[in-house]
């Protein structure tokens, strides 16, 4: 598309933002990429193996920073946007440094926050020591230094599903749809870090209905023996020495059940970000009752506002995967050329 | 003739077209989200009378909605209505009115039995 032009002010810098302005730059447009950590990447930097191949988020990285190294495309780290206005058919963009920036059209790729575990208190999140989130268990498969608080080697483990997620008492009714493959993909990996462990899954529903997740949960039970209970865990407490003690009804048996473990693993859900909230208000674009971006249609504007001019990519509009995040990132930039021709004529 | 000491034996399969499910929709029209109930079992397991007799809310639940009422009408006595359950429920069930819906439901029925 030689005849393209036009500038884009792309907001967030994680994986939708970089593959959509690394697309955007090949199609000839000029992309400002706006980041508010001093990194891009996003949640990217801190996970370790991805789901469902265990491949290096690193790989993934590094293939999204060859995606925006590219003249069109400029990088501006460690900067926000304290607002936006109409101007004419484009935006003007206000940056948290005082630059105000010209745009044809705006990309929210503003992303998630991961829930506050904290916030499910009766699961001892920053009470108890050996209570940690998923993302805190990624921290430690990466920095290799998986062990507990105090020292020592968990032997028995357990992951609970559904934190912050399909839960009315937090104020979430939506599925984050990604937590219980992360969850059998973070088994799998403690097994292969600690060949001794015992790993229990505590869930509700297993929902693996993502490409390889079913094999993934069969390989889980079927090589390395993790076990699933299906039941709520309704509370956490600890023994006399320190052991934590998960209460639980194992539904299928029909009888409550208790178990003692050295470490337990809080499956932390995905939420609309702080940060989109934020920019949604400013802009007046329209959010869902699960409070994430509401597409102008599910089916066939899944990237397009309420707006014009202002699109989304990846999960500021719902839970999404990389994989997802990345296709839906390339579905915003057809929208973004379509829509620039249309004004253009 | 020779008694051989059989018996017929009673089928041990839900008969869910022959079963009664008035209990559960008296308790559903009164108290719609009841049914909203996924199973997960939060309630029974922060239930102290479940820790000690064999009293499941989640299988209450359950049985109520298949219409397997007979097993229900004793148990649902050992409930305290201490409501602990209704903190837990993911759902938002308001679990101590189902179980005081269902025992006003057991107790009209036994009332106006003929």
């Amino acid at each position: 598309m030689p005849d393209m032009t036009g500038s884009i002010v792309v907001i967030g810098g994680g994986t939708a933002g970089m593959e959509a302005a690394g697309q955007l730059a090949k199609a000839g447009l000029s992309v400002t990429l706006i980041e508010k950590e001093k990194d891009m990447g996003g949640h990217l930097k801190d996970w370790y193996h991805l789901f469902p191949d265990r491949r290096s988020s690193d790989e993934v990285l590094v293939y999204l920073n060859d995606q925006v190294a590219h003249e069109n495309v400029k990088l501006l780290a460690g900067e926000t946007v304290s607002g936006f206005h109409k101007k004419g058919h484009g935006f003007i963009v206000n940056t948290g440094s005082g630059e105000a920036l010209n745009a044809d059209a705006i990309l929210m790729a503003t992303g998630f926050d991961l829930f506050r575990s904290e916030r499910k208190e009766e699961y001892g999140y920053g009470i108890y020591d050996n209570v940690i989130t998923s993302a805190d268990l990624e921290k430690m498969f990466r920095n290799r230094e998986l062990k507990l608080k105090g020292g020592g080697k968990p032997e028995r483990i357990g992951i609970v599903h559904c934190v912050g997620s399909r839960d009315e008492k937090v104020g979430n009714l939506y599925c984050s749809k990604l937590c219980c493959v992360t969850a059998v993909k973070q088994a799998i990996e403690l097994k292969k870090n600690l060949s001794d462990c015992r790993v229990f899954c505590f869930y509700m529903d297993m929902r693996m209905g993502g490409a390889l997740y079913e094999e993934l949960y069969r390989e889980a039970q079927e090589k390395h023996g993790i076990g699933f209970i299906r039941g709520k865990v309704s509370e956490v407490g600890v023994t006399i020495d320190n052991k934590l003690v998960v209460k639980v009804e194992d539904t299928l048996v029909g009888r409550p059940l208790k178990m003692e473990l050295d470490m337990l693993v809080l499956m932390a859900g995905m939420e609309m970000s702080e940060e989109g909230i934020k920019l949604a208000e400013a802009g007046k674009l329209n959010r869902g009752e699960n409070r994430f971006f509401a597409p102008a249609d599910h089916h066939f504007g899944s990237n397009k506002s309420n707006v014009k001019g202002i699109f989304y990519a990846g999960a500021c509009t719902a839970p999404m995967n990389i994989t997802e995040t990345i296709s839906h990132a390339r579905g915003a930039v057809t929208d973004i050329i379509n829509y620039l021709r249309s004004i253009k004529k | 003739m020779e008694k051989f000491g059989f018996a017929l034996s009673k089928a041990r399969v839900i008969d869910y077209d022959a079963n009664d499910r008035a209990i559960a929709d008296y308790i559903l029209e009164r108290e719609p989200s009841f049914g909203a109930c996924i199973e997960c079992g939060g309630c029974s397991a922060t239930c102290t009378t479940g820790n000690f007799t064999g009293f499941s809310l989640r299988e209450i639940h359950i049985l109520l909605k298949r219409g397997e009422n007979e097993q229900v009408r004793k148990k649902i006595r050992k409930c305290m209505l201490c409501g602990k359950c209704s903190l837990v429920c993911p759902r938002g069930v308001n679990t101590r009115n189902v179980v005081f819906l269902a025992r006003q439901a057991f107790q009209k029925e036994e009332d106006y039995a003929v």
